[in-house]
């Protein structure tokens, strides 16, 4: 097992390679040229010139890039045209921290949600208890983010003003940036759930947990779920991905300060460094969530080949 | 012939086991009598969709309700209805009482627990043992079953072992709380041929070792021939004929039964020659024939096979076979009425 977690992490290093050249290729192939926006709208071309051979922008395409691994290898990412300080500050200082807490409390929510109606619905195939279920995750999966949030706020802060509107900083401000980013992916899991569950309540070994005499419960459980499961999680490390993504729009409308809403300030002020560095950060994030998903998927199924 | 109750472990009293769908009802099992003697064997035979499976689904009543539902009948165990059973009551009976091995070992088995925790399990269900004690009874099942080096097997997956293995775990599990009945549904029909003795052999070893009796449900008349005290021939839901296992290769009544020894290849035979089959396949479940099932294949049926359904009468002999053949009113009939001659 340790051996197999050792040889994913190190599985992991081509996806970063290509990650990384993905994102410093999309910064040159954009539009737009990074000098001249750094220099500033009135500077003469001779000084967008020598901002251009201070970025190094007048270096190989390679050599551009080796530079810009090492320096990202050391927690180097440049620095920020709006603000003048160091990329990896602006990331780390708060704004990281924020969206990931929101991340994951939105797929806890998701999880924790997803798994109950769908376990629900699969061992009440057809009841009025599945088709409604499956009929509110059909209206999670369709609304959207913007929507959902703008309705959330309109509802529990503005007319029943049981919440804050937007902003960052008690528990209270998590919870509706957090329900409009987990609803999608609770709706996805727990229609997962079901279908995966209903495909493994007919399996023959659910019958032979029963010839033993075992309980509803613990087939359901220990039998059904455990071999459900090993879909699901995929899903969940796929979600958890679309979270980062979907933060953008909810961090827009909540007026968190978080990743999300770091990228569309950066991009609107055509801050190249940070942009960079946050869709880096970003990526990374993706990878090594991804990685713990396959890790513990080899947990829960136990035919996945360590070799 | 006449058995006191005492002496029966199962009695099977018409039972009746219908699948609703949507094209209507699927009579699986029309009243099916049968009954075990102590550590006696019982053998269903019949083809495939004959109901032998659904029969023995229904003794433990495991099947998938509400679109598979028992509709009559009584399924008597050591004196008592299982069919009037409360679901609590029936969980303390399976496993325990009466356990029962599936016919197909790659899927009969969790393939996220380990085998010894499959096996402990219902140990630890019906004996109320620790945790520990029951992991090392499990592992005893395994050396009973003749598994080699139990402790490292009971510690693997499913997917880690051969099928026979697999098979052999899954004995392992149906007798762990050493029940008085044990039902095996085809369980050597996914092996291998070599396996199948050796499972077979296995059975029938432990079956004289522990006292258990034994219903074992196959298509294959070698199964039959090798380990069965009686046999039930099963045709489209119904028991056509119930005899020795002697009687039934010796001197079969039923011309199913006739139909089946018939179409057994002989290796004593000519292998250039066909061999022969029962002509017609089975009648489409939803509009089952009016009189006797087998009559549309039936070489020797005639007017009164097509419009009324014999019963499952006692012959001379003290067999039982459901058959207008050996009733006056036959001789009385004109010519058979089917042309596969």
């Amino acid at each position: 097992m340790f051996l197999y977690i050792v040889r994913r992490i190190f599985q992991t290093i081509p996806v970063m390679i290509g990650v990384t050249l993905a994102v410093f290729l999309m910064m040159h192939l954009i539009p737009g040229d990074a000098a001249k926006i750094m220099a500033g709208e009135n500077a003469n071309p001779e000084q967008v010139e020598q901002m251009r051979e201070n970025l190094g922008l007048n270096d190989p395409l390679y050599e551009q890039y080796f530079r810009f691994i090492g320096n990202a290898a050391t927690g180097d990412l440049g620095n920020s045209i709006r603000t003048s300080r160091p990329v990896t500050q602006e990331i780390f200082d708060s704004r990281f921290w924020i969206t990931v807490q929101l991340a994951i409390i939105g797929t806890a929510l998701a999880v924790l949600f997803g798994l109950i109606a769908g376990i629900i619905s699969a061992t009440r195939k057809y009841s009025f208890a599945d088709v409604s279920l499956m009929v509110i995750a059909l209206f999670g999966l369709s609304m959207p983010n913007f929507w959902l949030g703008i309705m959330l706020i309109y509802l529990f802060s503005v007319n029943l003003g049981w919440l804050p509107v937007a902003g960052w900083g008690t528990w209270e401000h998590m919870i509706l940036p957090a329900i409009t980013l987990g609803t999608a992916g609770a709706a996805i899991i727990a229609r997962m759930t079901r279908s995966s569950m209903l495909e493994v309540l007919d399996q023959d070994y659910i019958r032979t947990a029963y010839a033993k005499g075992v309980g509803d419960k613990l087939v359901i459980y220990k039998h059904g779920l455990r071999n459900a499961l090993i879909p699901v999680v995929t899903v969940v490390g796929l979600q958890f991905g679309s979270l980062l993504g979907g933060a953008v729009v909810t961090e827009t409308v909540f007026a968190v300060n978080g990743l999300g809403r770091l990228i569309i300030d950066s991009i609107r002020a055509h801050d190249f460094p940070m942009v960079q560095g946050t869709i880096l950060v970003c990526a990374v994030l993706f990878v090594v969530v991804n990685t713990i998903v396959d890790i513990s998927y080899r947990l829960l199924n136990k035919r996945v080949d360590l070799n | 012939m006449n058995l006191t109750k005492e002496d029966k472990i199962l009695e099977v009293k018409n039972l009746c086991t219908s699948f609703f769908t949507d094209e209507g009802e699927v009579k699986a099992v029309d009243g099916v009598d049968l009954s075990i003697e102590k550590g006696k064997t019982l053998g269903i035979v019949g083809e495939s969709g004959s109901g032998k499976s659904i029969t023995s689904l229904s003794i433990l009543r495991l099947l998938q309700e509400p679109a598979g539902r028992i509709k009559e009948g009584e399924v008597i165990f050591k004196g008592e209805d299982l069919v009037k059973k409360t679901k609590k009551q029936m969980r303390e009976i399976r496993g325990n009482n009466i356990s029962m091995i599936f016919q197909e070992p790659m899927t009969s088995l969790n393939p996220t627990l380990t085998c010894g925790e499959q096996i402990a399990e219902s140990i630890r269900i019906h004996q109320k043992l620790n945790k520990k004690k029951a992991w090392a009874k499990a592992v005893d099942m395994l050396k009973l079953v003749g598994i080699p080096s139990p402790e490292k097997r009971a510690k693997q997956y499913p997917f880690e072992l051969s099928g026979g293995m697999r098979q052999r775990v899954m004995i392992a599990i149906s007798l762990a709380c050493n029940p008085e009945l044990l039902i095996a549904d085809e369980p050597t029909t996914a092996l291998d041929v070599t396996i199948q003795a050796q499972i077979l052999e296995l059975i029938k070893n432990l079956q004289k070792e522990l006292g258990t009796s034994l219903m074992i449900i196959t298509h294959d008349l070698g199964v039959v021939a090798e380990m069965c005290d009686k046999v039930a021939v099963m045709y489209c839901g119904k028991v056509v004929e119930y005899a020795d296992v002697k009687t039934i290769f010796t001197n079969p009544k039923h011309p199913y039964t006739i139909g089946l020894l018939n179409s057994v290849p002989k290796h004593d035979e000519d292998v250039e020659g066909d061999l022969s089959i029962i002509p017609g396949s089975v009648p489409n479940p939803f509009h089952l024939p009016e009189g006797c099932r087998f009559a549309p294949r039936c070489p020797h049926a005639k007017e009164i096979c097509l419009t009324k359904l014999p019963h499952l009468e006692e012959t001379f002999d003290g067999d039982k076979v459901r058959c207008w053949i050996h009733s006056e009113e036959w001789e009385k009939q004109g010519k058979a009425v089917n042309a596969h001659e």
